[in-house]
């Protein structure tokens, strides 16, 4: 808002440095929508942001349930922040199984707003509620909003031609409203996206428009309220951003590496979540040449983009781990005929069908080791939503050079979660074109590379070299059918060589903090922001302690050894029972302390700092692993700055 | 029958019609602008059967059927008018799949059952290509049936080229989803208890757009047959009836013999009554829904039959076809059905092409600050 009106009140306004709102509600309330709306806002406002959608897998669970409670969660701030926040300084809660499933997460002193006209006697029953807690006295530790906002929004859009239901479903625009206002943020943005979004239905845009604003006015009038907060705009590096979730970021880094590829794209995907909205935003860039095809199942996912392959094109396939388990052996084809794939592994918690739309990273070993025989693949894994652009691309310059099917794990979190990402010049990407090969006089089908290991991809429709590959053993150089023991020896030793020595391709492991000291914090993927944060604070506090990002799981960097060995201890927290913890201990010999938390949820920066703090003070870290998330009696928060 | 092989969206051979548009894909790079790479440029291409003979060692069992379909399709080659580099056959497993090994193009022996799914990539990435799969009853039917289904509906412009000898050869004779109720197999000692299906049956459900059948040592029949999936543009389905001497032999002698074919196989011809018989004195008539086997003159003439319609609308007569079977009926060869469709590549390519008309050619700058962005200075 331009313009305000002068407050009817005194209105104290306080400067924070980061505030995590969470909004919570049902999977039909519009909550994913409410929060992704403020983060927009945020981002484009230039605070750096942080968020966690957490939706269940039911697409509409049963309205008041327990198990149909989704929410959104945003950090944004004035500084360089790498979560979305441990715990919410404000939770937004549309109805008591919202409030019941949420409200352990908010600290004492944070702040609630609850839509009283949700509290009644069936929604409390059905959110498990004997009592209503808004009148229980159950939730005096926290500071408590009680806005009627169904109400106050149903008289707000009345005279509009809309039934009670659709009038209904705008309430979550109050609510988006009232937080705008009391976070001093402009509605242009939202306005503009409804005006856009509801063209062709101007009644619902209308009311959605009216909704919004009344929220807002709502603040502003209301006694309820006596401050506003205001968190300043981040200190981010000069450049030009946008606000990106880690499926865009990775889309559209796929589409950017087939232009730096000169080749187009051919993206086979069966839908499956989190990894579904890969295909959704690839199918929009057909103008940029890419061909999406939704198989029939994921081994035709698979093997449609080994055959695109096959013709000089990026194939490209996308899954979850239920989808990467079916494509296994047709990634062991794409091994043995050394053609470049990439393979992308949206992980979710399993396992088998598991939790659908929850994080995990359980799906490392499968990526190492989930093929028959012996049968090396790169992996490359993103640390941030922004950085899967960076890995998407990486990836790519990885399969083209070393003619080979790479990895690329991405999770829940990551592909859901969204943050500020500062848009590359294109002039400033990496050139990674590789040649087809052509030449008749020096092409042996298997000959390879003396550098990368790489053989010729020679595509068909190639005059004079014809020639046959398949998933029986090469001989080496001709690639005929071969059952040669020495032959398969040496093909074994070469497909590994030719993995291993991507080592020296890639950047080192980075050390942030000491080169060397009492700790190190290892991990790899969506851990990044939590350990950063955790590290940085314990480092605060004096300790010897640096953090290190594996984002090359497969091979290491050639220093990794080095770096573990320069710290007294090493702790790996992962989302899984310690697969890396496996990897590091039987490549490197060393002893590394696990942290290992599989809740569905990406760690909190507290979870990780007290497991190291106890790795420092040499007590056993299984109880902080293993502690119910409910009974978090933490009081370190992610801002520690609640609504008071 | 659709002879002529148009390029899809009015482009040409060697443009932006492929993947690529200027960029180093498939064909594109690697073909000169004179290389013909469609019949259009027939006169151009002089090929014969040697060409495309490769120089592998032939490792099927002596006396396999197989034999005769790789001479054939090798001898059918040539009449495409295609350059070999622009033919391409992908096979899955089973010993089918060893045909691409022994033909002089490109090969692509894949996994089992799933050829048909890179065919389908292939085809999107590159057009142009001649792709041809190469698969067996129990690779199509079996483990494969999924592609198979998925690959005809879709009508991708791939012929498949069935190999059915209705057992497991590779796998040293197990029964396969081909084998007749009852048979004793290795692992199925006192008899197959699993219902056989129809290969042509699950083609037509599957809505493939061309639908044959041939058999392995009618050489000339064959060859014809190879011919017209490989003029068809779309989803071809040929069963080729093949016997495996090892595991299955005779398997379909009581009707293929020469001394009995006339008579126990009906040879389907466009426009034509379905006449059969050495001395071409039995037809087919339809009674109701059901085909009847009628003896001709005393009253019956060849107006009284059906006439084969491979190119009907509706499926119903070429699936009625692919029902009969001996003993009640001969057995029919030749085109069951070729319909015209547009192909799944096309298709594919026709949205691209759209996409850059109304958008423009991707602007990757333009991509990445798409949306709204913010500027910190």
């Amino acid at each position: 808002m331009t313009t305000e009106a002068a407050p009817r009140r005194e209105i104290e306004v306080r400067e924070l440095d980061r505030v995590t709102i969470r909004f919570a509600g049902d999977s039909g309330d519009g909550m994913q929508l409410t929060g992704s709306q403020f983060t927009r806002t945020a981002a484009v406002f230039g605070n750096d942001i942080s968020t966690l959608p957490d939706f269940p897998a039911e697409i509409r669970a049963p309205a008041g349930s327990l198990p149909g409670v989704s929410g959104f969660q945003i950090s944004f701030a004035s500084e360089d922040i790498h979560t979305p926040g441990d715990q919410p300084d404000v939770l937004v809660a549309m109805n008591p199984a919202a409030l019941r499933t949420n409200i352990g997460d908010l600290p004492p002193g944070g702040a609630l707003i609850v839509n009283t006209d949700a509290f009644s006697a069936n929604n409390l029953r059905k959110a498990g509620y004997e009592s209503n807690p808004l009148s229980d006295g159950s939730l005096k530790q926290h500071t408590v909003f009680e806005v009627p906002i169904t109400t106050l929004n149903a008289r707000s859009v009345e005279g509009l031609d809309m039934s009670a239901k659709q009038v209904d479903l705008t309430k979550n625009f109050f609510a988006l409203g009232l937080m705008f206002w009391l976070y001093g943020r402009t509605m242009e943005p939202t306005l503009r996206w409804i005006a856009d979004r509801f063209k062709a239905k101007p009644v619902i845009g209308e009311a959605n428009a009216r909704a919004l604003k009344a929220g807002y006015a709502f603040g502003e009038t209301t006694e309820m309220f006596h401050t506003k907060y205001h968190v300043a705009p981040a200190r981010l590096s000069p450049g030009t951003y946008r606000n990106i979730t880690g499926n865009e970021a990775t889309a559209l880094g796929f589409v950017t590496a087939s232009r730096l590829a000169g080749r187009d794209l051919v993206y086979g995907s069966y839908p499956i979540t989190p990894a579904s909205d890969i295909l959704h935003s690839l199918a929009t860039y057909k103008n940029f040449g890419v061909r999406t095809f939704q198989a029939e199942d994921e081994i035709a996912a698979i093997g449609s983009a080994i055959g695109a392959a096959y013709g000089g094109a990026l194939g490209l396939t996308a899954s979850s781990g239920p989808g990467i388990a079916l494509k296994s052996e047709a990634l062991n084809l794409a091994v043995m005929v050394e053609l470049p794939l990439v393979v992308v592994d949206v992980q979710r918690a399993g396992p088998s069908t598991g939790m659908p739309t929850k994080t995990e990273q359980a799906d490392l070993l499968m990526a190492m080791f989930g093929r028959n025989s012996d049968s090396p693949v790169p992996i490359v894994a993103p640390a941030t939503p922004a950085e899967c652009f960076d890995y998407a691309i990486e990836a790519w310059r990885l399969a083209l050079r070393y003619m080979t099917p790479v990895i690329y794990l991405s999770d829940a979190f990551l592909a859901t979660g969204a943050e500020p990402w500062r848009v590359p010049s294109p002039e400033d990407l990496p050139d990674i074109s590789v040649e087809n090969h052509t030449d008749r006089a020096t092409f042996q089908p298997y000959a390879r590379d003396p550098e990368t290991l790489a053989r010729p991809w020679a595509v068909p429709g190639t005059a004079g070299l014809e020639h046959r590959i398949g998933g029986l053993e090469k001989a080496h150089l001709t690639g005929n059918v071969s059952y040669d023991p020495d032959n398969h020896h040496r093909m074994q030793l070469m497909r590994a060589e030719k993995v291993a020595r991507i080592a020296d391709d890639i950047p080192p492991l980075e050390v942030h903090g000491p080169a060397e000291g009492d700790l190190l914090v290892l991990g790899w993927g969506s851990s990044y922001g939590a350990i950063r944060s955790a590290v940085e604070r314990l480092r605060d506090e004096g300790h010897s302690v640096a953090h290190a990002q594996l984002r090359y799981l497969n091979p290491f960097p050639s220093n990794t050894g080095d770096v573990l060995k320069a710290f007294k201890r090493v702790l790996v927290p992962e989302v899984n029972m310690g697969q890396l913890s496996m990897l590091l201990r039987s490549r490197y010999l060393v002893d590394v302390v696990g942290f290992n938390r599989v809740r569905g949820k990406p760690f909190r920066i507290s979870e990780i700092r007290s497991a190291a703090e106890a790795v420092l003070a040499g007590r056993p870290i299984e109880d902080i692993a293993n502690q119910p998330s409910e009974d978090e009696s933490d009081s370190f928060s992610a801002s520690g700055q609640g609504l008071a | 029958m659709e002879e002529q092989r148009s390029n899809g969206n009015g482009s040409q051979p060697g443009n932006g019609s492929r993947p690529g548009n200027g960029s180093q894909t498939g064909a594109g790079a690697a073909a000169p602008a004179d290389v013909p790479l469609s019949p259009e440029n027939e006169a151009v291409i002089k090929l014969s059967r040697k060409d495309f003979v490769s120089d592998q060692e032939v490792r099927w069992c002596p006396g396999c059927g197989d034999y005769s379909i790789l001479a054939q399709t090798q001898k059918t080659m040539p009449e495409f008018g295609y350059p070999k580099e622009n033919i391409v056959f992908i096979s899955g497993i089973g010993c089918s799949g060893r045909l691409p090994y022994y033909m002089n193009a490109y090969g692509f022996h894949t996994i089992h059952g799933r050829a048909p799914t890179l065919a389908t990539g292939l085809k999107i990435a590159n057009p142009e290509l001649m792709v041809w799969v190469i698969t067996g009853d129990g690779d199509a039917l079996s483990i494969g049936g999924n592609h198979v289904l998925h690959s005809m509906r879709r009508n991708v412009d791939i012929k498949l080229v069935m190999f059915n000898n209705r057992i497991y050869g590779l796998t040293k004779g197990q029964a396969s989803p081909t084998s007749e109720m009852g048979k004793r197999t290795k692992s199925t000692p006192a008899g197959t208890v699993d219902f056989p299906v129809q290969p042509l049956s699950v083609a037509l459900a599957a809505e493939a757009s061309f639908v044959a059948r041939s058999v392995d040592t009618h050489t000339e029949h064959l060859q014809a047959t190879l011919e017209r999936a490989g003029h068809h543009r779309g989803s071809a389905f040929v069963e080729v009836l093949q016997n495996c001497n090892i595991f299955n032999d005779g398997a379909f002698r009581d009707f293929t013999e020469r001394d009995v074919r006339e008579d126990r196989m009906l040879v389907l011809e466009h426009g034509k009554p379905m006449v059969f018989g050495k001395d071409r004195d039995k037809g087919i008539r339809l009674r109701g829904l059901h085909p009847e086997i009628v003896q001709l003159g005393n009253g019956v003439s060849e107006d009284d039959l059906l006439v084969h319609d491979e190119q009907a609308e509706d499926p119903y007569l070429a699936f009625m076809l692919s029902r009969m079977w001996w003993p009640e009926f001969p057995v029919p060869v030749g085109v069951l059905r070729q319909i015209s469709r547009p192909t799944h590549d096309q298709l594919v390519s026709g949205q691209v092409e759209e996409a850059r008309a109304q958008k423009g050619e991707g602007d990757l700058a333009g991509l990445l600050v798409a949306g709204e962005t913010w500027t910190v200075e």
